[in-house]
């Protein structure tokens, strides 16, 4: 049946037509063709519009970058709010995912959706939520409130790459240790921490870029700090050194890129890892 | 003869570890307690306030919240602006699902059918990279891009199509001064801002069709385009179905790209931040959030119908 | 057969393990002895691997005691156990070394280091593995996983080792020699071994003794041999070997009781329809539906007068009748080698 394939089944197997290759490619170039204008941009000599082609090309607007304080405090609160909240992504996501693979239990599906629920509804709801709430119970906007929303939104991402990995990996792994005669807390650190360990790490980075990256809710729950973000949002609606915002782009971009391919080279290879036997 | 207990040594965390074997609901509510804890009194908490806060109105003189459960804030809600305002980012919403799926099918066609080896992963990254890359950052390309004087407007002036382009921009619906001010610019970057979202799960959709399926079909007879139409279509439409649920959700709550990219005329996210912000009409700003809660629960209802929940 | 001091090893003492409304062990009571081979047989869902994992304390029972050389397990963890396990699936550590798998438990007793190092490797000699400390067990087949996984388990001299299904990833080949060798490794360190199989050829070849589980009861507990010759219950006639069952009508005309009755098929002769048959024989006639050839014996399905179908193996050790399909033959066995069994 096979060896007599007819030109058609032929055609649905390896080739795809002109129109579906070129459909393709133009969904890649859209994606990603944006980007470049990005840093082109941060190369112009035009400081006050956008005009294409670039009039000419300089490398001062790093300088300039560099020299501005408030895109340095922009930075370092933004590398603070991120880092805290992914530590306490880190830790409430690993405890949450542990829970729901090792017990079944009423009402199981419905902190499923409660995990789920922070990057399901739109930012905004979760933004004018927070505010709300704090402004009714008079706390103070701050670093805190920052890192509060920030984390609870990033929880689910820890917690999917830590439920993923665990039921990926045999769960006779656990019943060996305790059979070898280590108890829960010897199990955890030889054998449950060190299979976890690249997923939790993998979560956390994704948890760090995810909080670096956000605007729509830290808009609601920042008073007078400015994250990173915030801080280039302002700087879009100044007339002068508009090159400024697209070398911020710049260094956001790295700075997000490094974690997420390092959460991507984490999770790679984990196959052999899983430790089925057949 | 029979005596209970162990024969070896213990140390404390041995005992304790015992101690917590015997009671496996103990350890359950040590695990669950503090994600719940916060997940519940932080955000559940707050949407609940939310949810108040919608009952309660604002005194016309004062600007003070007055606490008393009413339903004047929703009356209020209903007017013939806030009606439009709601109207314009659902018809924004449903373009931009429209297109993303135009866009997205054909991709995730491809990289699920055709694409493999290193052509695979090549799309595969192509697609995740912009989903990980900088809203803001993206959203401020297409400003560069879209601007009078930026590089759409020019590659279209150097083709010697400006005048179309000045045509189609005064157009009733889509007027605008240059593209970056056009209802075109906004669906444009929307478009590109969400398009991951669409494409992942139908690629997802599609990888678990069974080639063995499409073989079948040729094999009694169909014709590729039959096929297509009978076959892969159909079982790719809970993946289009999560898909929207993604883009139409997103467009909904959006407020910084109809800020930065289009008309003045506003969305319901702008909505919600000016009413909060500078009115300071908080209860306002809670009924207008729940607009698009209410529309997205029924929007899931839809979806799960079609089967989204499993193509996730 | 058993090399028996005469000690109890495991005991189950009114043993239930209930999932809600499902009886997984139903207060099943049994002792295993020190030193024996012993085998839990039965379907999937028969509940012998949940007695296994009540051993081993991955389980409680609902009710009942679990004793262990004399000590109730009931809430004794894993770890606090004298008796380690072979997994089904092996569960390797994927992240750790073959060798630093087999030192695991000696690493949790504060074993030395070079101590440690010196008697993982002894015990990877043993099963043939030496020379393979340094691999990761991703890079390792199935049978040379299986034997790491029992190295490690052994490693630790337990009182008792469980074996869950350790063959039942293993090709047909692989597993019979792996038989052998367990059975082997089992009579040289003479530790009590406890296997779960549903494979009744692993039971029988292997076992001191072998404990028949169907639906949370043991049906029959007792020597290969005598499992075989003498099964308690029409549930162990079937599961151990081909179980010739005849009820009813088919039982009266064959043996003239309408008690249940069985014949191994090995025990039944065969001869043409006008052949002479010894005076004190039971018989019966029947059809030949058919005829299997199976190299070393040949198999053929009787259809009996009286009704009923009988199976009849014939060793090929040398001409014997050989009728066709289709043909009246005659059948005809000892009484003894009938077995009876109350409803």
């Amino acid at each position: 049946m096979r060896s007599k394939a007819s030109p058609v089944s032929d055609r649905s197997k390896g080739q795809a037509g002109w129109g579906l290759k070129s459909a393709a490619w133009f969904g890649v170039l859209y994606l990603n063709l944006p980007i470049l204008f990005i840093i082109l941009y941060g190369f112009t000599t035009d400081d006050a519009s956008y005009s294409f082609p670039p009039p000419g090309l300089t490398t001062q607007w790093f300088a300039v970058t560099w020299a501005r304080a408030d895109f340095w405090e922009a930075l370092w609160l933004s590398v603070q709010v991120a880092f805290a909240s992914m530590l306490i992504a880190m830790v409430l996501g690993t405890f949450a995912a542990a829970a729901m693979y090792r017990f079944k239990f009423f009402g199981k599906e419905a902190v499923t959706l409660l995990i789920l629920l922070p990057i399901a509804l739109p930012g905004i709801v979760t933004g004018i939520s927070l505010r709300s709430a704090f402004s009714l119970g008079d706390v103070p906007f701050s670093y805190f409130t920052i890192v509060l929303g920030h984390a609870t939104f990033c929880i689910v991402v820890v917690y999917n790459n830590a439920i993923a990995r665990l039921r990926r990996s045999s769960p006779a792994l656990i019943e060996a240790s305790m059979d070898l005669g280590a108890d829960t807390f010897q199990t955890f650190r030889h054998v449950i921490l060190p299979n976890l360990a690249t997923a939790l790490l993998a979560g956390g980075m994704l948890a760090f870029a995810l909080s670096f990256d956000e605007i729509i809710v830290t808009t609601f729950t920042a008073g007078q700090q400015e994250t990173l973000p915030i801080w280039m949002f302002g700087e879009l609606s100044r007339p002068r050194q508009r090159p400024v915002t697209n070398v911020a782009a710049i260094f956001v971009m790295i700075i997000t890129f490094v974690p997420i391919l390092a959460a991507y080279y984490l999770t790679r290879d984990t196959d052999d890892v899983a430790g089925s036997g057949k | 003869m029979t005596t209970t207990g162990a024969a070896r040594p213990r140390s404390l965390s041995n005992s304790f570890s015992t101690f917590l074997y015997q009671r496996p609901r103990l350890v359950l509510a040590l695990l669950l307690v503090p994600p719940l804890l916060w997940l519940g009194i932080i955000y559940l908490g707050s949407l609940f306030t939310l949810l108040a806060q919608s009952f309660f109105s604002i005194d016309d003189f004062t600007a003070q919240t007055i606490y008393e459960p009413t339903l004047a804030t929703y009356a209020r809600l209903f007017t013939a602006t806030n009606l439009s305002i709601i109207f314009r980012t659902l018809a924004m919403a449903s373009v931009v699902t429209v297109i993303s799926g135009i866009i997205a099918f054909p991709l995730a066609y491809y990289i699920a059918r055709f694409a493999s080896g290193r052509m695979k992963a090549l799309f595969y990254v192509a697609v995740m990279l912009p989903l990980w890359s900088n809203y803001l950052v993206r959203v401020y390309a297409w400003k560069l891009i879209l601007a009078k004087e930026g590089a759409i407007h020019w590659s279209i002036n150097s083709l010697g199509l400006g005048p179309v382009l000045d045509w189609i921009l005064t157009l009733p619906v889509v007027e605008g001064s240059s593209l970056s001010t056009s209802y075109i610019g906004t669906t444009l970057t929307f478009v590109y801002i969400w398009l991951p979202f669409m494409v992942l799960p139908i690629q997802a959709a599609l990888e678990r069709v069974p080639r063995s399926l499409l073989e079948a079909s040729s094999d009694l007879g169909a014709r590729p385009n039959e096929t297509f139409r009978k076959v892969i279509f159909p079982l790719a439409i809970p993946g289009i179905a999560a898909g929207s649920i993604f883009t139409f959700s997103l467009t909904l709550g959006d407020y910084i790209i109809p800020q930065l990219i289009g008309s003045s005329r506003p969305f319901i996210g702008q909505a919600v931040y000016q009413f909060q912000g500078t009115a300071g009409d908080i209860p306002m700003a809670a009924a207008f959030a729940m607009v698009p809660i209410v529309i997205m629960a029924i929007y899931l209802a839809i979806a799960k119908r079609l089967g989204a929940f499993d193509a996730l | 057969m058993t090399s028996s001091s005469g000690a109890t090893a495991v005991s189950f003492q009114n043993v239930s393990r209930h999932y809600g409304a499902v009886k997984a062990v139903d207060d099943v009571n049994f002792d295993i002895r020190d030193g024996e081979f012993f085998a839990m047989l039965g379907p999937s869902g028969s509940g012998k691997t949940t007695c296994l994992r009540l051993i081993a304390g991955f389980e409680q029972p609902t009710a009942g005691h679990v004793v262990v050389h004399g000590v109730n397990m009931n809430g004794v963890p894993p770890y606090d156990r004298d008796v380690n396990t072979v997994f089904q699936d092996y569960a390797l550590f994927p992240h750790m070394t073959v060798l630093d798998n087999v030192a695991y438990g000696l690493m949790i007793r504060k074993v030395p280091v070079a101590q440690r190092r010196q008697q993982a490797e002894e015990m990877l000699e043993m099963v043939a593995l030496g020379g393979f400390g340094g691999r990761k067990p991703s890079q390792l087949s199935g049978g040379q996983r299986q034997r790491v996984a029992l190295a490690r388990a052994l490693v630790n001299h337990p009182k008792v080792l469980l074996l869950d299904e350790p063959l039942g990833a293993l090709d047909l080949k692989l597993r019979e020699q792996m038989q052998v060798e367990l059975k082997a490794i089992q009579r040289r360190v003479g530790i009590t071994f406890v296997y779960v199989t549903h494979d009744q050829g692993e039971a029988l070849s292997m076992s001191d003794r072998v404990a028949v589980f169907n639906q949370g009861k043991i049906e029959q507990l007792a020597s290969p041999i005598e499992l075989y010759e003498k099964p308690a219950t029409t549930f162990v006639a079937g599961f151990v070997g081909i179980s010739n069952l005849l009820e009813g009508a088919a039982a009266r005309a064959a043996t003239g009781a309408e008690q249940a009755c069985s014949i191994r098929p090995e025990k039944i002769h065969l001869e043409r329809s006008d052949a002479a048959i010894p005076a004190d024989a039971m018989t019966a006639r029947g059809r030949v539906s058919s005829i299997l050839y199976l190299g070393a014996n040949t198999r053929y399905e009787v259809a009996l007068e009286g009704g009923g179908e009988l199976t009849v193996t014939l060793q090929n050790r040398e001409a014997h009748a050989e009728p066709a399909e289709g043909e009246t033959v005659q059948l005809w066995w000892e009484a003894r080698h009938l077995m009876r069994f109350a409803q």
